[in-house]
Parts: structure tokens; C-alpha cells; sequence
């Protein structure tokens, strides 16, 4: 590596992913909504899913009308909001977590947010919090430019989503604007934990490999070992929302270490599918 | 076409290609549903090219809904009143009470075009529940109507005649439990079945093409007010006030108006309990610039872009945002944009009952009481044109609620 060229947010998420490639890994991505239950609790867990085998996590931004998410992404918003949680308390959380582990952390945020701080200032929070850059789930690449060309100056990751709904031109030409990885959407449809895996999903993984170099990672719907072990096998990693963040609501009113190590568990469980 | 012949562009030509008022409008959207936007969008312009379309849509709003609807001069109001005279455009004469019957024809239309035969709606007030049901009814389409479980309690008439004509009504119990929710349930809805659903939104909010498809739809009152005008009147009106929640019955009845600029528009929003934040529901009058629901408008929300709890007694109106071409016409000026508070649109709801023979819809109530208040400051010859845009049988018990009355409107 360079050593004039200053090290840019998106350099640790690119180097995890040649990692892993170098390895024969796959990358665990666990989704944690910040501020559920309270500020200090998700930098605890943050820091105890990267000691799990998390290699990146997607940190939540409450959010008080998310249209994507199902009822468990809605439920942990609405309690995190409740709680009080702003953008500066997530990003304290982001500033913490990052300084105690290695894994990059992207923030998940509606653009209505990012919109109303104002792109300048939301990026240049975000690269003095350690973020590695943005999953957006609500900016679709026809009103990206602006935020995009932060990104890139910022040197952060702007992560887009291709779904089962997303035309085949369309998907080539979202997948070539992406930065840092392409969030593929499992099925159509909210987050939230499914039965099974959607019809489908592993061919349209495989294709999209066939048109892009970027690292491909799976989300919504996927919560077991097994589901995680199929997905792994043909993408560059997999992420875990609802059913980690149900685990942690569940857990509400334990002692924090009893809810640390049990979520400790569940992400090692699903990181062993990544090997 | 326009009355000026300034250089710049009509105040009618927008939206563009990517669904921008000015700066407002746009597409803000999970990828899911982008292409069952272009889908629509593509739709819709095949649609109006096709004189079939507009024929059949024609045939169904003069036979079914019964239009053009009357334009009646309020004889003891404007006494009352004391000074202009006002009138009023019947909407509430409209099939199923209410102007929301325009556009869900016109997009029930459109989804059997597409193929779809699966609709979703959403609902404040119910009316656009009704119609929508009525809609899908009468085009045999399978209908869900997504409303807020507040609402479900407001306006239960609307939910049993919904529930008559054969649609399911989901009660949406999430944050406020009001028609901000029921826009973030159906929009769920259609994130999972949007390849074989359409949604057919109920206001000019929501990603493009929606506001310019379903203000199209409803640009029929502005039209036909014109028409009327120049019958009547022998010109146009000096005034033309709608009440302003979402902004359909308002962008509809002043889209045709708007290169007309001697022609004073007005827009009210819900002044609710007072101008504290959590009080009201008026985006232009108290909000700033943000996204909701899918477009850049106008949204009551705090520093962080949270959206802010809303009030008022009228459920079609408590919204925390508005369609995004109102905050085009509020920034252009062209549109003046007011409040009234909830105390003034229930008296006004009342001296209508009494003076005029009318129900009119808590909504429409806010149009009412600024026409009344406006025309005491104006003279006998200037024309105020009130887009009464809907009745108000369905507010009925709550108001009689609200006034500590027995629910057959006896003294309690």
C-alpha cells in the first residue's frame, strides 16, 4: 500500500473484502439499530459482534417512517426514537464502536435524514465518526448524484441496492455505480426474518457476479446458519437484520453480558456458515 | 393557453421528466418499486395519448359519478357573510360524496391496463378509501384499503361502506395511528406485491408520476370550474379557495387556473389546536423542505428529518406533508397558502348546515370558514369560488362527539 496516499473510509471496507477473498471467506454483515436499547448498549454490541466474526455491520438510523422495513426494523426505530435517540447520539456510536474495532461500520440511513442535515455535513460527520460510507435504502440512482459526489471526495463507501424487481440493464447499471460492495435484495419485499430462501436468489447472485467486480453481499430475509452457508456460497457475504435485532429486543431487562453473549453466540453460529 | 406572454415557461408546464416542481417532487423510493413507477409512468403516457382512455374515463365521470358537478351560489352565506359573493364548485355532489372518486377511476383504469387486478389504498378521512373501493367494485378488482386505526374510529361510516362493497379494510396500528401510517403500510404492502398490485395513492404526495397523474385526474374541477364561470359569471372567479392536507381537491381544482394569474388562489391547511408544533397539520404554513413518502416537499419534522406528530379534528387533513406542487406554487407565490384552526372550520361546518342546506366535510370546513371570513372584507361584485369538495355525513358523530352532544345530535 502507498503510504502518501491518506487512507479514505472506504480503503478498510475494500481491504476486509480482499481479505476475505484472499482467505476463501465470506463476510458476515450483522445489521444493529442504533440507540435500541440506548447509546451505550450498541457500542457494547457492536464491539461483541466484531469479536464474534462480524466482519462489517450495518448500523440502523431510526428512522420515524422507514417504508422498506418490516415490523421488527419499525418496532426497534420506534423504540430507539422513544428513547431519544438523535443523529448525534448514532454517531457517537459509530465514533466509539470504530475506535474499539476494526470492522467497518456503514450507516443505514433514509435520505430524508441525510436530506435534512444536508449531504456536506452528514458526510462530514460521518467520516469524523469512522464510518466507512452509507447503505441508503431509499435513493434510487436517478437522485444519487449529489450524494454520490461526496461520497467519492469524502472517500466513502455509497452502497446501492439491486432487488428481484430491478431489470437486468438496470441492475448492471446500478451495480457499476456502487461503492465499497452492491447490497443485493433477496426478495421483494420489507425486511424481516423468511422461512426460507427466496426462488431464484442464488442464479440471480451468479449473474450478477458475471457483471460485476464489486464484492456482491446478501440482505433481507436471511436469519440461520444454513441460510447464511447457502447465500455465502456464491456471494461475497451476507447480512442479518431483523432476527439479530429481535434477539437484542428480546433480551431487553437481562443483565447486558447475558444479552452480549447470547447475541455473541448467534453471530459466531452465523459467521461459522461464512467459512 | 396562458394569459401572459412573458418569456418564461407556464406555471403549468411542470412536472419534468423526472418529476420535479421546481425543486420539489422526485422519486424517493426503495429500488423494489422503481420499476412499477416506470411501469406507470409508461402506462400513464400511453394512456392519455389513447382517446379510448379519456373516452372511457369521460363516460364513467358524467355517468357514474355524475359530473360536471353544479357550481351554486350560496345565497344566505354570502349575506351572512356580508361582502363577496361565494360559491361553491359540488364535488360533494360527486358519487361517493367526495372528489377522491376522479382519480381512483382513473387509476383503476390505468391498473387494468397494467394488468394488475390487485389494488391498495390508503386512507385518512375514508373518503378516499370509498372511493377506491368503489373504483375496484365496479371494475371487479380485489381492494385493500390500508387505514390508521385513529381514523378507523373517526370515521366509521366510511369503513362500513367500504366494507359493503367488498373491500377489506386493514386497520394500521403503527406511530400515530393516522393517514401517515396507512401511507407507510400500503407502501409495505406494495414493496412485496408490486408486480401484480398498484397502489393507488389517494393525494397529489407520493413518488413521481404520482403527484402529476392524480392531479391530472382531478384537474377536472379546475376545468369545469372555468367552464362554468365563464357561463355564469361571464368571467372568472377573483378568488378560488380549496382546503390543502395532501393537496388533491386543491391541485386539481387550481392546476387550470395557475396561467391565469389575475385569478387569486388560496390553499388552507389545518390550523388544528393552535401554532404549536404537535398542534396543526399545515406544511407550508410551519414546515421546511424534506422528503416523505417519497418526494421532496414541505414536511413538518424536527433538526434530525424525523417527521413530527400532527393534529387536526379533520382526518383527511392531518398530514404531516403536502403534494410537492403546492410547495412549487407556494415558492412561485402563485398560491397563497393559509390555516384555519379546527374551533373556526367547526363553526363554519355548522353555519353551513344552517344556512345553506349543506353537510359539508370537516376538510372542506377550513375552505369555508376562510371564504366566509375573506368575503366580510371583500365588495358585492368580486366572486369567491369555495371547492366544496366534500360532504360531510361521515363527520357527523364526531363532531356531535366534539360538541358534547348525544349521538342524534340532541343536547346532551
Amino acid at each position: 500500500m502507498s503510504t502518501t496516499t491518506p487512507a479514505r473510509p472506504i480503503d478498510a471496507l475494500e481491504a476486509m473484502f480482499a481479505a476475505n477473498r484472499a482467505a476463501g471467506t465470506k463476510a458476515l454483515a450483522p445489521f444493529v439499530t442504533a440507540g435500541d436499547p440506548d447509546v451505550e448498549t450498541s457500542v457494547a454490541v457492536l464491539e461483541a459482534i466484531a469479536k464474534a466474526g462480524a466482519s462489517l455491520c450495518e448500523l440502523g438510523v431510526p428512522y420515524s417512517d422507514p417504508i422498506a422495513d418490516g415490523p421488527v426494523i419499525q418496532a426497534s426505530y420506534t423504540r430507539a426514537l422513544g428513547k431519544g435517540i438523535s443523529l448525534e447520539g448514532v454517531f457517537r456510536i459509530a465514533r466509539e464502536a470504530s475506535a474499539r474495532v476494526t470492522m467497518p461500520i456503514l450507516a443505514m440511513a433514509s435520505y430524508s435524514l441525510i436530506f435534512r442535515r444536508g449531504i456536506d455535513r452528514f458526510v462530514a460527520d460521518a467520516v469524523a465518526a469512522g464510518l466507512a460510507g452509507f447503505v441508503v435504502p431509499d435513493l434510487p440512482i436517478e437522485e444519487s448524484d449529489d450524494l454520490d459526489a461526496a461520497c467519492r471526495t469524502a472517500g466513502l463507501a455509497l452502497v446501492r441496492l439491486v432487488t428481484p424487481t430491478t431489470p437486468p440493464e438496470r441492475a448492471e447499471a446500478i451495480a457499476r455505480k456502487s461503492t465499497g460492495f452492491l447490497y443485493c435484495v433477496s426478495v421483494a419485499g420489507v425486511t424481516g426474518a423468511r422461512t426460507e430462501l427466496p426462488a431464484g436468489l442464488i442464479d440471480r447472485v451468479k449473474w450478477l457476479r458475471t457483471k460485476t467486480d464489486v464484492p456482491i453481499v446478501v440482505g433481507f430475509g436471511i436469519s440461520d446458519p444454513d441460510q447464511v452457508r447457502a447465500v455465502a456460497a456464491v456471494a461475497d457475504g451476507v447480512i442479518v437484520g431483523s432476527a439479530l435485532v429481535r434477539r437484542i429486543a428480546e433480551a431487553a431487562g437481562q443483565p447486558r453480558d447475558a444479552m452480549l453473549a447470547d447475541i455473541s453466540r448467534y453471530v459466531a453460529d452465523l459467521a461459522a456458515g461464512c467459512r | 393557453m396562458a394569459a401572459t406572454t412573458t418569456a418564461a415557461p407556464p406555471m403549468s408546464g411542470v412536472p419534468d421528466a423526472y418529476g420535479r416542481f421546481g425543486r420539489f417532487g422526485g422519486r424517493y423510493v426503495p429500488e423494489t418499486l422503481s420499476a412499477a413507477l416506470d411501469q406507470l409512468e409508461r402506462a400513464y403516457a400511453e394512456a392519455i395519448a389513447d382517446p379510448a382512455f379519456a373516452a372511457e374515463l369521460d363516460g364513467l365521470l358524467s355517468a357514474f359519478v355524475g359530473r360536471p358537478t353544479p357550481l351554486l351560489f350560496a345565497k344566505r352565506l354570502t349575506k351572512l357573510a356580508g361582502g363577496a359573493q361565494i360559491w361553491f364548485k359540488r364535488e360533494d355532489l360527486s358519487h361517493t360524496g367526495a372528489h377522491k372518486i376522479n382519480n381512483t377511476l382513473g387509476q383503476g383504469l390505468l391498473a387494468m391496463r397494467m394488468g394488475k387486478r390487485r389494488i391498495i389504498a390508503e386512507t385518512g378521512a375514508g373518503q378516499h378509501g370509498v372511493a377506491t373501493a368503489t373504483a375496484c367494485s365496479r371494475f371487479g378488482l380485489e381492494c385493500v384499503v390500508y387505514m390508521g386505526a385513529e381514523d378507523v374510529r373517526r370515521q366509521a361510516p366510511n369503513v362500513r361502506n367500504m366494507r359493503l362493497m367488498g373491500a377489506e379494510v386493514r386497520p394500521v396500528e403503527t406511530g400515530s395511528r393516522t393517514l401517515r401510517d396507512a401511507i407507510n403500510e400500503a407502501m409495505r404492502d406494495w414493496m412485496g406485491s408490486v408486480e401484480t398490485t398498484h397502489y393507488i395513492i389517494g393525494s397529489v404526495v407520493g413518488p413521481h408520476p404520482f403527484p402529476r397523474i392524480v392531479r391530472d385526474f382531478q384537474s377536472v374541477i379546475g376545468r369545469e370550474t372555468i367552464e362554468m364561470s365563464r357561463k355564469q359569471f361571464g368571467r372568472l372567479p377573483d378568488t378560488v379557495v380549496a382546503c390543502v392536507g395532501g393537496g388533491s381537491n386543491a391541485a386539481g381544482m387550481f392546476y387550470p387556473f395557475v396561467d391565469h394569474p389575475e385569478v387569486r388562489l388560496v390553499g388552507v391547511e389545518a390550523g388544528g389546536r393552535s401554532g404549536q408544533a404537535g398542534d396543526h397539520a399545515a406544511s407550508l404554513s410551519y414546515g421546511s423542505p424534506g422528503i416523505l413518502h417519497g418526494s421532496l416537499s414541505y414536511v413538518l419534522q424536527d433538526m434530525d428529518g424525523q417527521t413530527a406528530d400532527v393534529h387536526s379534528v379533520s382526518a383527511g387533513l392531518d398530514y404531516p406533508g403536502v403534494g410537492p406542487e403546492h410547495s412549487y406554487w407556494h415558492d412561485m407565490g402563485r398560491v397563497e397558502y393559509t390555516s384555519v384552526t379546527d374551533m373556526e372550520a367547526l363553526d363554519a361546518f355548522d353555519t353551513v348546515a344552517r344556512n345553506e342546506g349543506i353537510l359539508a366535510a370537516l376538510e372542506t370546513s377550513h375552505a369555508l370558514a376562510w371564504a366566509a371570513r375573506e368575503a366580510a372584507t371583500r365588495s358585492p361584485d368580486e366572486i369567491i369560488v369555495v371547492c366544496l369538495s366534500g360532504r360531510g355525513d361521515k363527520d357527523a358523530a364526531e363532531i356531535a362527539r366534539l360538541r358534547g352532544l348525544t349521538a342524534d345530535g340532541a343536547q346532551a
